[in-house]
This record gives C-alpha cells, sequence and structure tokens, in this order.
C-alpha cells in the first residue's frame, strides 16, 4: 500500500485553481496542431472536452459508441445544474455551494476539487446560455432559478425537465463546430476494447467499429476517458442500455487505479420494475417529494387498493422517523427507508417493490390544476410507462441504482495514474464523495470539460512537444490489439445456453442483493462468491449468436457484461474493506441505535483507490482526505 | 399475450431485405415495445440464430437512438411517443404487428431495423450552432430572454434526432428536424448574428444529403415524438428567403 499523492496546488483553497492555472505550463498554439488527443465519450464530460480541445487547436479523435454524439446518457438528466449565482440574493455563493457538496459527500470526498467545481461553476452557466441552452426565464427575461436536493438555496437552473438534454445540445453544437473546422474527427459507432500503454504513458486505445466489426488502432499524445457512469452493473438502474464500464475497466487493467468503486447512488423515487421483462428503471423527478407523501400500508402484505387503506393504517414512514425534512431527507435515506420497507413485506405493486407517492392531500390542498402545472409532464410519462392516472392512484416509486460516485481515481490534474490518461465526469471518482448532491454531477461533467481539462493537459503535452506520435505498429499496440480479438474470438465460440442478458441480470440482481443500498460483511462475502461463481458460468455457458465481423449487438452486450462480471466483484471487496457507514455506502454492522450511519474517519478518513493485479487480490492504495476549509461534522437529518 | 410479428430482416446495405414472420406467445401488455423484442431475440438467440438489430439507449424517449415503423407508422400508434415509449398495452392479444426500419436513401440501412442516421450529424455540423468559444462568454444575465422566446426557443430544441419526420415523409424530407435546429437558435438574441448564413448552410447540406423537399403534408408532426411543429418549417422557410434576399 502507498499514500497516493493528488497534486493539490498550496494556497489557500480559494486561490489553488487560479494559481494553478498562473503556474502551469502551456502549449503554444503552433504545437498544438500537431498534437493529437483521443477523447472517448461525447457526453457533457467528454463532449465539452473534445470541443475545448478543438477550439484550442488540438487535433481531437473523438469517439462514441453511439450512432450520434448527441446520444451520450447526459441527455437523460432531467433535474438541472446548480450554480452559485446568486441570483436569487438568497445568501449563495462558492463557499456555500463547496459546502453543501462535502457535506452531502459525508466527507468523503477532496476539498480542493470540490471547491473548484463549485467556482467554476458561475462560469459554466454564462458558457451554456451562449451556446443557445434555453434555461427557464423569468418574466423579466433573467435566467430562473430552483431549490433542488435537500439545500436552502435556490441555485438550480433548468430547462423544464430536460436540463441534461439541453446542456448536452449545446456541446453538441460545440463539437459540430469543431468537426466543421476539421480539428475533430469524429468516430461514431465504434466501442473502445482497451487502452494502449508504454512504459507506464496511455499511447493509444483500441476500438472496435461497431458496424464493421473492424479491430482499429488509434495512437495519440493523450487520452481522455469520458465515458460515463457504471451503475448499470445493476441491470435495472436509471442508465441506458449501452451504459458500460469497459473503457474505466480496462485502463483499470493497465494500470489506472480504481477509486471508491463500491460507492453507488440509489435514487429514490425511480419507477419499480413492473414485470421479469424489464429491461430499465425510468427516474421520476424527485421534485415530486415536494408535494406527494410516501406511505406503505401499515400491515405487512395488506393489498387493499391504496385508496381504501384509511390514514390510520398507513405508514408515513418518512414523516414517522424524520419529522424535519419528512419526504425530503436526502436521497440515501429515502431509498434506504424504502428498501427497509420493502424488505418488511411492506412493498406495494405488482412485485410488491415499491412504495406509495401520494398526491391526494396535494391535489386537496392546493387544487388539481396547481399540481398539474407543477407536475403535469412527469405524470403524464408516468401513464405513459404504467398506465395509471396518478391523479386518481398513488404512484408507485421504487429505489433505483442511479449514479456511481466510484471511477478512476484521478488527481487534481485529472490525471489516473497512468502517465497521459485522464478521466472526466462520472467515470473518475473525484467531486461526490460518498453520495452526490443532485444536479451537481452535470456540473461536474461539464466543467470537467469544458475548463479544467483544457489547462491541465497542457500542463502535460508541454512536455511532449517534441515527441512524435507512437507508431500503431508497436509491440504494445499488437499485444492489446490480439487480445481484444481473442476476448471476442472466445466469447464467440462459447456456444452455451445462456443469452449475455441472464448473466447480466443475474449479476444485477446479486449486487442489489450483496452490494445495494445496504451491505453486510456476510451479504458481500456472499456476492464475492457468487459473482464469481456466475463469472465462470458466463465463459462456459454464455450463448452469442452471429459473427464477429459485422453488426453484432448481443457480442457488444457480451464485451461489457464480461468487464461487469470483474468490476463487481472489486464493488464487493471495496465495500466490504470500509468499515464504517458513509454516504451512499451503509454496513449494517456500522449504525447507531437509530439506524443512522456510524462514519469513522480517523479509521476510513481516506479514498480507497484499487490497483489491479492479473493473479490475486487487488492491491489497496489511500488517499487520505484533510479538511481545512469545513469542520468535519455528523449529517444529522432528524 | 400472443403476437404474430412481421419484421423486416436484411443482411447490410447492399443485400435485398424481406418481412419475415415471428410469434411470440408470452407478451406482456406491461412491456415496452422494445421489450418485446428483447423477447423475441432471445428466442432467436436460444435458437442459435443471428438477432434482430435494432438501435436504442435510453429507453425513456429522449436519446433518439430508437425508431421504427410499426405498421406502417413511425414509432408506432401511440401520439408524442417515440418506439421505447410505446407499450404492449396499446395492442390486443393476437395481433399482427409489421416492424420496419426508418426508410430513406439519406438513411441507408445498416442491418434489420437500423439505420444510419449520420446525415443529420452532417446538416447540425454545417451550420446548426452558435460559433462561440466555450471561455469566451459573457455574464449569462446580460442576455435577457423573454420567457416567451425561451419557451418557444425550447420547444424547437427538444428535438431528439430521431429521424421518425423523415422516415413519415413521402418525399423523405429532413425539413422538420433542420427546422427545429434553426428556429431554436434564431429565436435567441444570441443566435441571430449567424442567422442567414446558418439558414443557406443547413439547407444546403440537407439537399446535398438527399433528402427530398418539403411539400407540406405535415406527416412528420404527426409522427414525431416531441410533437415538434411544422410552424418551424415555415419559419424556416421564412428565414431561408430573407437570407437570399438579403433583408
Ligand atoms: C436519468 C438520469 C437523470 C439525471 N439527472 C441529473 C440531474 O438532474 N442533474 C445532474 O446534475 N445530474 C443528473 N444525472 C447524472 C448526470 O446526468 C451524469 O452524471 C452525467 O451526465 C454524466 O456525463 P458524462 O459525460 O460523464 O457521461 P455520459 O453522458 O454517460 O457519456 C458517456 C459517453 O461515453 C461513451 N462511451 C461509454 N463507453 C464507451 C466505450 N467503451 N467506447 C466508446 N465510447 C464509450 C458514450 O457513447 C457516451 O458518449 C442524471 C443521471 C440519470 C441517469
Ligand atoms: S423533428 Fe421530431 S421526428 Fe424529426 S428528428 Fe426531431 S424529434 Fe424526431
Ligand atoms: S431508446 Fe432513447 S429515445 Fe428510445
Amino acid at each position: 500500500m502507498t499514500m497516493l499523492d493528488a497534486k493539490i496546488p498550496n494556497g489557500p483553497i480559494e486561490k489553488k485553481w487560479s494559481e494553478y492555472q498562473a503556474t502551469c505550463s502551456l502549449v503554444n498554439a503552433a504545437n498544438r496542431k500537431r498534437m493529437t488527443v483521443i477523447v472517448i465519450g461525447s457526453g457533457l464530460a467528454g463532449g465539452g472536452a473534445a470541443a475545448a480541445l478543438g477550439e484550442l487547436g488540438y487535433h481531437v479523435k473523438l469517439f462514441c459508441f453511439h450512432d450520434s454524439t448527441r446520444r451520450a446518457h447526459s441527455v437523460a438528466a432531467q433535474g438541472g445544474v446548480n450554480a452559485a449565482k446568486n441570483y436569487q440574493n438568497d445568501g449563495d455563493n462558492v463557499y456555500r455551494m463547496f459546502y453543501d457538496a462535502i457535506k452531502g459527500g459525508d466527507y468523503r470526498s477532496r476539498e480542493a476539487n470540490v471547491y473548484r467545481m463549485a467556482e467554476l461553476s458561475v462560469r459554466l452557466i454564462d458558457t451554456c446560455v451562449a451556446q443557445g441552452v434555453p434555461f427557464a426565464r423569468e418574466y423579466g427575461g433573467s435566467l430562473g432559478n430552483r431549490s433542488f436536493g435537500g439545500v436552502q438555496v435556490e441555485r438550480t437552473f433548468y430547462a423544464q425537465g430536460q436540463t441534461g438534454q439541453q446542456l448536452l445540445m449545446g456541446t453538441n453544437s460545440a463539437i459540430a463546430r469543431q468537426v466543421k473546422a476539421g480539428r475533430i474527427e469524429r468516430f461514431s459507432r465504434h466501442e473502445m476494447l482497451d487502452l494502449v500503454v508504454k512504459n507506464g504513458r496511455a499511447i493509444g486505445v483500441i476500438v472496435r467499429d461497431a458496424i464493421t466489426g473492424e479491430i482499429e488502432r488509434h495512437a495519440a499524445h493523450a487520452v481522455v476517458l469520458g465515458t460515463g457512469g457504471y451503475a448499470k452493473i445493476y441491470y435495472l438502474s436509471t442508465m441506458a442500455m449501452g451504459c458500460n464500464a469497459t473503457a474505466a475497466w480496462k485502463a483499470h487493467k493497465r494500470g489506472a487505479f480504481l477509486a471508491n468503486p463500491s460507492f453507488v447512488q440509489v435514487h429514490p423515487t425511480s419507477l419499480p420494475a413492473l414485470g421479469k421483462h424489464q429491461s430499465k428503471l425510468t427516474l421520476m423527478s424527485e421534485s415530486l417529494r415536494n408535494d406527494g407523501r410516501i406511505w406503505v400500508p401499515a400491515r405487512a402484505g395488506d393489498d387493499r387498493s391504496p385508496e381504501k387503506i384509511p390514514d390510520s393504517e398507513r405508514d408515513y414512514y418518512l414523516e414517522r422517523k424524520y419529522p424535519a425534512f419528512g419526504n425530503l431527507t436526502p436521497r440515501d435515506i429515502a431509498a434506504r427507508a424504502a428498501k427497509e420497507q420493502i424488505d418488511a413485506g411492506h412493498g406495494v405493486g405488482p412485485m410488491r417493490n415499491a412504495v406509495f407517492l401520494d398526491f391526494r392531500d396535494a391535489i386537496a390542498q392546493h387544487g388539481r390544476e396547481t399540481i398539474q402545472s407543477r407536475y403535469g409532464n412527469l405524470f403524464g410519462m408516468y401513464q405513459k410507462i404504467t398506465g395509471i392516472d396518478a391523479y386518481v392512484t398513488p404512484m408507485l416509486i421504487a429505489p433505483s441504482p442511479h449514479f456511481t460516485m466510484g471511477g478512476l481515481w484521478v488527481d487534481y490534474e485529472l490525471m489516473t495514474t497512468i502517465e497521459g490518461l485522464y478521466a472526466c465526469g462520472e467515470c473518475n471518482f473525484a467531486d461526490h464523495g460518498s453520495n452526490r448532491l443532485g444536479a451537481n454531477s452535470l456540473l461536474q461533467a461539464c466543467v470537467d470539460g469544458y475548463f479544467i481539462l483544457p489547462s491541465t493537459i497542457g500542463n502535460f503535452l508541454s512536455s511532449r512537444i517534441k515527441e512524435p506520435l507512437s507508431p500503431t505498429d508497436g509491440p504494445e499496440f499488437d499485444q492489446a490489439e490480439s487480445k481484444a480479438r481473442e476476448d471476442i474470438q472466445k466469447l464467440l465460440s462459447i456456444k452455451g445456453r445462456q443469452p449475455v442478458d441472464y448473466f447480466h441480470r443475474t449479476l444485477g440482481a446479486t449486487l442489489w442483493d450483496c452490494c445495494g443500498i445496504s451491505r453486510s460483511r456476510e451479504s458481500l462475502n456472499r456476492g464475492i462468491e457468487q459473482i464469481r461463481e456466475l463469472r465462470e458460468q458466463f465463459w462456459n455457458d454464455v450463448n452469442i449468436t452471429g459473427g464477429a465481423h459485422e453488426p453484432n449487438s448481443e457480442l457488444e452486450k457480451a464485451t461489457r457484461v464480461m468487464d461487469f462480471l470483474e468490476l463487481g466483484e472489486l464493488m464487493c471487496i471495496d465495500a466490504l474493506h470500509r468499515e464504517e457507514s458513509c454516504g451512499a455506502h451503509f454496513r449494517e454492522e456500522y449504525q447507531t441505535k437509530e439506524g443512522e450511519s456510524l462514519r469513522n474517519d480517523e479509521g476510513f478518513g481516506y479514498v480507497s483507490a484499487w490497483q489491479h493485479r492479473a493473479e490475486g487480490e487487488p492491491i489497496l492504495h489511500k488517499e487520505p482526505l484533510s479538511f481545512e476549509a469545513v469542520n468535519v461534522m455528523t449529517r444529522n437529518y432528524k | 399475450m400472443e403476437l404474430n410479428l412481421r419484421i423486416w430482416r436484411q443482411d447490410g446495405p447492399d443485400t435485398p431485405g424481406q418481412l419475415v414472420d415471428y410469434h411470440l406467445d408470452n407478451a406482456d401488455p406491461g412491456m415496452s415495445f422494445l421489450e418485446m423484442l428483447d423477447a423475441v431475440n432471445e428466442q432467436l438467440i436460444n435458437n442459435g440464430e443471428r438477432v434482430i438489430e435494432f438501435d436504442h439507449d435510453c429507453r425513456e424517449g429522449i436519446c433518439g437512438s430508437c425508431g421504427m415503423v410499426i405498421n406502417g407508422r413511425p414509432h408506432g400508434p401511440a401520439q408524442g411517443s417515440s418506439t421505447c415509449q410505446l407499450h404492449m398495452r396499446s395492442f390486443q392479444n393476437g395481433d399482427q404487428i409489421t416492424i420496419e426500419p426508418f426508410r430513406a436513401s439519406a438513411f441507408p440501412i445498416i442491418r434489420d431495423l437500423k439505420v444510419d442516421r449520420s446525415a443529420f450529424d452532417r446538416i447540425i455540423d454545417s451550420g446548426g450552432y452558435i460559433s462561440t468559444n466555450i471561455a469566451a462568454a459573457p455574464e449569462a444575465n446580460s442576455i435577457l430572454i423573454s420567457k416567451d422566446e425561451a419557451s418557444h426557443a425550447f420547444d424547437a430544441a427538444a428535438c431528439i434526432g430521431c429521424g421518425a419526420c423523415v422516415a413519415s415523409c413521402k418525399n423523405a424530407s429532413a425539413a422538420l428536424f433542420t427546422s427545429a435546429k434553426v428556429t431554436h437558435l434564431v429565436n435567441l438574441p444570441q443566435g441571430k448574428v449567424e442567422r442567414s448564413t446558418r439558414v443557406v448552410q443547413m439547407v444546403n447540406q440537407m439537399d446535398t444529403e438527399g433528402f427530398g423537399a418539403c411539400s407540406f403534408t405535415e406527416a412528420c408532426e404527426a409522427v414525431c415524438p416531441q410533437q415538434i411543429s411544422v410552424n418551424h418549417i415555415a419559419q424556416m422557410n421564412w428565414e431561408y428567403n430573407r437570407a437570399k434576399l438579403g433583408i
């Protein structure tokens, strides 16, 4: 084990980033043209980085597995993006925003990074507006805000319920502009299968063209991953079907440390699975909790229809347990409380896996019209999916894996432990600690890509100006390409009895059970066992039809699930080693008498960063966390 | 429920395709349309056959990946819905459902129900943006935009780039898609600077890609999952004429 150095600049927290920018090395414009940067991912993080690097004049090769850069899963974010503009004059500022994120993350994030995120939030909104993002407006024409995710100020900017889409269209237009200028080469329908590393430095990638099946080699002076989160490992999640960990996991196997992989945020208000066929869970905006009351029947197994259950036989468990915050308790607490009720047999809905979110009282109080004006589109979406009218019958909601705080370990410059390999957006671990605050991740993805990487990557590339691109016929490329080919050949040759989805669903159910909202030593050990067995079974019994040199969506799924089956084990190992409860990581052994998280700052006040080994257990490295700008406190939402 | 499906199968852009019959006897009314296809694919895998290829990702109507022609209508029978948001409760037990790809010469078929919509990206590349540098933006509230303008721009910007408008059009015109971007930007003060070059370049690119001309049948609006209005096309035409006349 070593202690990791995050290379945090000296000086007071509010000066670190400007100090860094004032002193980092630069690459001049003429040299930038000669340097190639590979960016994997066209979401807000990767797409933003690609556009910004293109503007600077670098030659950018931008890859995504989607058929268009516009489809990255950032597109699905509904709620909004935070920024410390203080337009509402309600006492917001950069420090407060920073403090909220540190506290929300339960003191498991890195102060300097979080402060920088808050600091850069201010400029982000300017950039988005200039791009044409149609944020909500006040009557006078200025920007509107709302409050979001349990903070006391209104700092969330939004574009109806489609904020992510609108931000991404801004990014995508910035990409288009650079494509036209000839500075971004776009490779859609290309999936990264491996990273090429030479003497500890990233020199390129191996990708598969999803149409021809061709395996290609691409070299670069630096590689940036913006490949998003891995919550799809649970199969049922709010992530898109193609979300994967392959790029990050392959980088991990090539030497990049993976940090806090067990920190997964479960969203309390998604739609429940309604049958065995369910392939994904749709998020219902958290804003519904402002007016909806959450309850379950007080008697386990009560299957009367909700309207028939009188108030005296309902358990409004959030209001009962957390009178101060009630239905607005933070995500992790609300999600865990729901799971407790479901596990205790109080679950409702066809699969008894949900709780009620009831608007009866809000409609009685404010009238149907007001509720419709607030949530009309959400009620419509709910009806579209379930066929149920939520004005009449309470909604069914359930917790669902939603966001991964864990990810590739990066230093202050967003560089991983592989030189020249960067990670931005949800695929790194940096800013959300053990629990992300609502509307902070669009922010993080954007500022990583638009503002931070373009500076920090220059600091690295400035010392590489004279170096030519690595030739793609070198032994490292040979080795990585043949590994990718072998994996594919092996997968196709098994011809077993179960489709890929079977393994993905089983893995997801195992993780949900053993390494989900709450974990214990026993469940995690069981999870590790089961995942190992499942992996073994996968390599003997998976059935993939079609070939390697053609479009083959089953093969694409298989290469992703193959990596998930390894990552799942590491998530359990990480959760097992962390003998405390913090944020979204709730270890049953470590709770107060009242059932609240028991954090252990002395023993676990660090980031766990795992190093892969070809044989044997991964090695744990630690980045100690010290807090200078805030006092460490215990969360209390009672 | 039981379903009789006729699904377009085609190996590649240059091979002939045909409708093939499939039977599914355990569909659930709560399934989404794509989950129903997952079930068909699972049968195929169990029989050792290659699966039906189709694009999809978010499965919640926002990424624009999915899209197929269902019983002759792009995205199927539900109003204002993408294919992934369509549920089997919209069909009856025993129904016959015909499923085909989005057809247009500018959208070559890749395989089965998967088509190449990269022409849309090239239309955006040609000018569908505001030429602003990321770090060069003025203070956001220095640009005041009325609620109406913002919401008008939003209505257009909500396009998900699925291509149903093209598939529904007898001319395979991309006018609705292109106009949505043109009007999104021109309705905002910051988008007005480049209004003339933008609209001309985008319309030219649309023609270059081989999309047909718009003859205003309004079929596109009827199938658009985001219910983008054909008024945007009218506005685009106006913008185009304005640019050409130099007013
Ligand atoms: C339903 C939902 C709602 C949300 N709502 C909010 C919200 O209101 N506010 C908020 O702040 N956050 C929200 N979030 C979180 C936020 O949207 C994400 O954290 C953020 O958008 C991630 O951006 P990204 O650029 O890191 O990744 P993504 O947008 O996921 O982009 C990943 C990119 O990587 C590419 N890629 C992945 N793997 C490979 C590979 N192997 N090879 C090639 N390309 C690859 C993909 O094609 C894609 O282009 C929400 C998330 C979800 C799921
Ligand atoms: S205009 Fe409508 S139908 Fe056409 S691409 Fe956009 S969302 Fe799809
Ligand atoms: S899969 Fe994303 S819109 Fe249908």
